[in-house]
């Protein structure tokens, strides 16, 4: 009891660390489940071609930096002869382009990767409640009026914000609103917004952004608000009213400043734009990885050469060969010959295909057989005996290659890559059950490796699993733990409930 | 009604004992692997028993070299009949049972005629280790055959009957005897095709009998009742099975035992993973007799006290196979 429980316990932990370290790969850095996966990538671009005055050249852009939804993945400054800072606040980087003299027209060029990442951010820093704007009258007087009004028919924070982009977007606005709209102050909703807000001492930033889509030369940027309700972000179109950022919504900066501020120069052209492109799944993890420092690229088997890749994508399924097989025996019952000869009879199925396998198979141990009976005849050693009956296995796999390939059958000539020693044991061994027990016994057990074969090929040919081997090989753990919980397994083999059928109470 | 499959809680409540549960809570927990060439190896095992004072078949020699296989009659000092054994094989492969000579040739227990070089070539693979566990090479051991205590004859066929007990933990716990028919060549394994008899423990009659897991009451080539016979000495035997013991320390021991129409009662040979058809044999399952020694504390008893012990508590009633 007190072993099984030990064993359990082992299993169980060897189980939870593999799914663990899967489950981080995948949340972590998105390693895809499935192969093929791709995922998207946006690359965004900002062009500015500024005229330069007389005097020293700064040119300042906001840079993305808070991406609800995105995450960056890769970004580039071209500017030649620039003097390029980067101010690296958390909340809000700018980028500061410099030049002491320049003659003619410069082109500066910002380029970012995105991706998509669902991850929580958080938009902006916890605001301090706004002091309440100071307006000339009549502006002031209709202020307050709108503010009065508005909180009567809002119930909190983000319901008052709702109903104020409501009454900016009305059709027929009321004459305080259209006051502000059509008055001389000239302001747009989304500043008008703000305005209304800041005197209801509602902290509401702007956010500025762009939309990702396929593709769009001249992306503008557009304007939504932030309200604070004192926990969190709530974001709304000002044009509409609608609560949250619209789908694929770049953030781009928070706040009122332009996006880019050029002091002794003039901003001729600011052009934003769009591109998205498709990158493996795999790619991107692993970028992704190596951008957060972790060995977890470094140690994998991707690292390996390609050639050598391909070697473990085989190997690793091994493993669960070896599960299946540890399952077919001690749960099922099948007997076979040789404990591990079927997962190699089934990695060599991965090359002749199943059919084909399992007729050259027959084939060689038959013929194999044949000959082995003869030998016995001879008397020979035991050592010579089992050479001669690998090399009659070896002639046999070049008498079968060259037949088919006269014949233009092509899965005969994978037989090359059947494991020869293997069949040259499984000969040996068949004709002693044959001569020994019987020779019902000798297929039984014959049929039976070819049926755990054929079971393991089948398993082992899941595209879906070879994958996951590779890609994540803590998944052995998990068959680590799976092999070890069956190897406690003390019930009933399904064979036995028929061996035993008579007992039965 | 009949089904082919049986409830796995049917048999659980049969206390069927699994092949799994074997391994991991009979095997691995009582038997000491350390201990496993002692029973392995035959010759081993002779001398083992031999020095408790326990009755095996003489042995005539042993052949542990390829080069002395040709000169094997030089052992024989002109005994006609004789066995030959691997000394590490496994469920009773590669035994050659001689039981005459014919001019030059030998006959063996299987009706064939073998010339010196046919036997001289059967020692070769022996030694090659053709029937060792592992291939390993292997030491070819010359027995004395058993003459058989004729008490068997009308439900035998040919060759010798043997006496499986199963001890655990010191006490003999099941037994059957295992009967040879024409399909199994003389041998007495089951996986042969030989008949399989339960035996009741307490009284030493055949209580049920199959033949490759089915139930049969008559034997197949002599047509005699395998049931309801008394197997002689029996209670020397189960006395015998529960000192072996003492002479392996193997909590979960088969004991193989012949009759010899002169010596009585001879251990032919032990094993350390004896298989579980004998449940099929005695229509009983063995989890509750084990749970049974668990319980008693007989196993902390001398071999004697464990015999009789078994013998008050394992009885069995005749089992009609026929509803």
């Amino acid at each position: 009891m007190k072993r099984t429980t030990h064993g359990l316990a082992l299993a169980l932990l060897l189980v939870l660390i593999g799914l663990a370290m899967f489950t981080w790969k995948v949340r972590a850095f998105g390693f895809p489940i499935m192969p093929d996966e791709t995922s998207v990538l946006w690359s965004v671009q900002a062009q500015i071609v500024a005229e330069p005055g007389d005097a020293a050249l700064k040119i300042e852009m906001q840079l993305p930096t808070r991406t609800p939804g995105f995450s960056l993945t890769d970004e580039h400054f071209i500017s030649r002869g620039f003097g390029l800072a980067v101010d690296d606040d958390a909340w809000q980087r700018t980028a500061i382009w410099t030049l002491r003299r320049a003659s003619n027209r410069q082109t500066l060029f910002y380029r970012a990767v995105f991706f998509q990442d669902d991850r929580p951010v958080e938009l902006a820093p916890q605001p301090r409640f706004p002091s309440p704007p100071a307006l000339e009258e009549p502006f002031q007087t209709a202020l307050t009026e709108i503010v009065d009004e508005v909180r009567s028919e809002s119930a909190d924070v983000v319901s008052f914000a709702a109903q104020v982009l409501v009454q900016l977007n009305d059709e027929a606005p009321e004459d305080n609103m259209a006051l502000f709209l059509e008055g001389p102050l000239g302001l747009d909703r989304a500043r008008i917004a703000q305005l209304i807000l800041s005197a209801a001492r509602i902290p509401v930033v702007m956010i500025n952004g762009v939309r990702l889509v396929e593709q769009n030369r001249d992306a503008a940027i557009e304007t939504w608000l932030a309200v604070h309700d004192g926990t969190t972000w709530t974001a709304f179109d000002p044009t509409s009213g609608d609560r949250g950022l619209p789908d694929n919504f770049l953030v781009w900066h928070i706040g009122d400043t332009p996006l880019v501020l050029a002091t002794g120069a003039s901003i001729d052209e600011l052009t934003i734009s769009v591109r998205e492109r498709s990158i493996s799944a795999l790619d991107l993890a692993t970028e992704r990885a190596e951008q957060a420092g972790s060995k977890v690229t470094e140690l994998s088997l991707l690292a390996l050469p390609l050639d050598l890749q391909a070697v473990y994508e085989i190997l690793l399924l091994i493993p669960l060969g070896a599960l299946i097989i540890a399952f077919l025996r001690n749960v099922i019952g099948l007997r076979s010959f040789g404990t591990f000869m079927p997962v190699l009879i089934a990695l060599a199925f991965r090359e002749t295909e199943l059919l084909a396998g399992i007729v050259l198979f027959t084939v060689i141990v038959g013929a194999g057989l044949l000959f082995r009976f003869y030998l016995e005849k001879l008397r020979l050693l035991l050592v010579p005996r089992l050479s001669a009956v690998l090399i009659i296995v070896v002639i046999l796999m070049a008498i079968v290659s060259v037949l088919s390939q006269r014949l233009g059958i092509e899965a005969g000539l994978s037989v090359a890559l059947f494991p020869m020693v293997i069949v040259a044991m499984v000969i040996e061994r068949m004709s002693i059950v044959w001569e020994e027990q019987s020779p019902a016994d000798a297929l039984l057990d014959g049929a039976g490796s070819l049926l755990i074969a054929a079971i393991a090929y089948l398993v082992m040919g899941v595209d879906l699993f070879g994958w996951w081997v590779l890609i994540f090989p803590e998944l052995l753990l998990v068959l680590l733990g799976l092999t070890i919980a069956l190897g406690r397994y003390t019930g009933y083999r399904l064979t036995e409930l028929v061996r035993f059928r008579e007992l039965a109470k | 009604m009949r089904t082919w499959f049986a409830r796995p809680d049917a048999l659980r409540k049969a206390g069927v004992l699994s092949l799994n549960r074997r391994n991991a809570e009979c095997i691995m927990r009582l038997n000491d692997r350390s201990l496993y060439p002692l029973v392995d190896d035959k010759i081993r095992c002779k001398k083992v028993l031999e020095a408790q004072n326990m009755p095996v078949p003489g042995m005539i020699g042993q052949i542990a070299y390829s080069g002395q296989s040709n000169r094997f009659y030089s052992h024989l000092q002109g005994r006609e009949q004789f066995v030959i054994k691997p000394a590490n094989g496994s469920g009773g492969d590669g035994i050659l049972v001689i039981v005459g000579q014919r001019g030059e040739r030998y006959l063996s227990s299987g009706g064939r005629l073998w010339d010196r070089d046919d036997i001289a070539h059967y020692l070769t693979n022996v030694i090659s280790g053709l029937y060792s566990l592992g291939g390993q090479p292997d030491t070819a051991l010359l027995e004395e055959l058993v003459e058989f205590d004729p008490v068997f004859d009308g439900i035998a066929f040919q060759g010798v009957p043997d006496i499986r007990l199963i001890v655990y933990r010191g006490v003999p716990v099941m037994s059957m005897v295992r009967l040879p028919t024409r399909a199994s060549d003389g041998k007495a394994n089951l996986h042969q095709g030989a008949i399989g008899a339960g035996i009741c423990i307490a009284t030493g009659q055949t209580i049920a009998a199959v033949i490759s897991n089915h139930h049969v009451d008559e034997h197949v080539d002599t047509g005699s009742p395998l049931l309801g016979f008394n197997v002689p000495d029996w209670g020397q035997i189960v006395s015998m099975a529960a000192h072996c013991f003492e002479a392996v320390k193997l909590g979960y021991l088969g004991v193989d035992i012949v009759l010899d129409k002169n010596r009585g009662p001879l251990i032919l040979e032990l094993n350390a993973r004896p298989g579980l058809n004998i449940q099929i044999a005695n229509h009983a399952g063995l989890r509750q007799r084990l749970q049974q020694v668990d319980d008693s504390g007989a196993y902390e008893w001398a071999a004697n006290e464990r015999a009789e012990w078994a013998r008050e508590h394992f009885s069995s009633n005749v089992y009609d196979p026929r509803p």
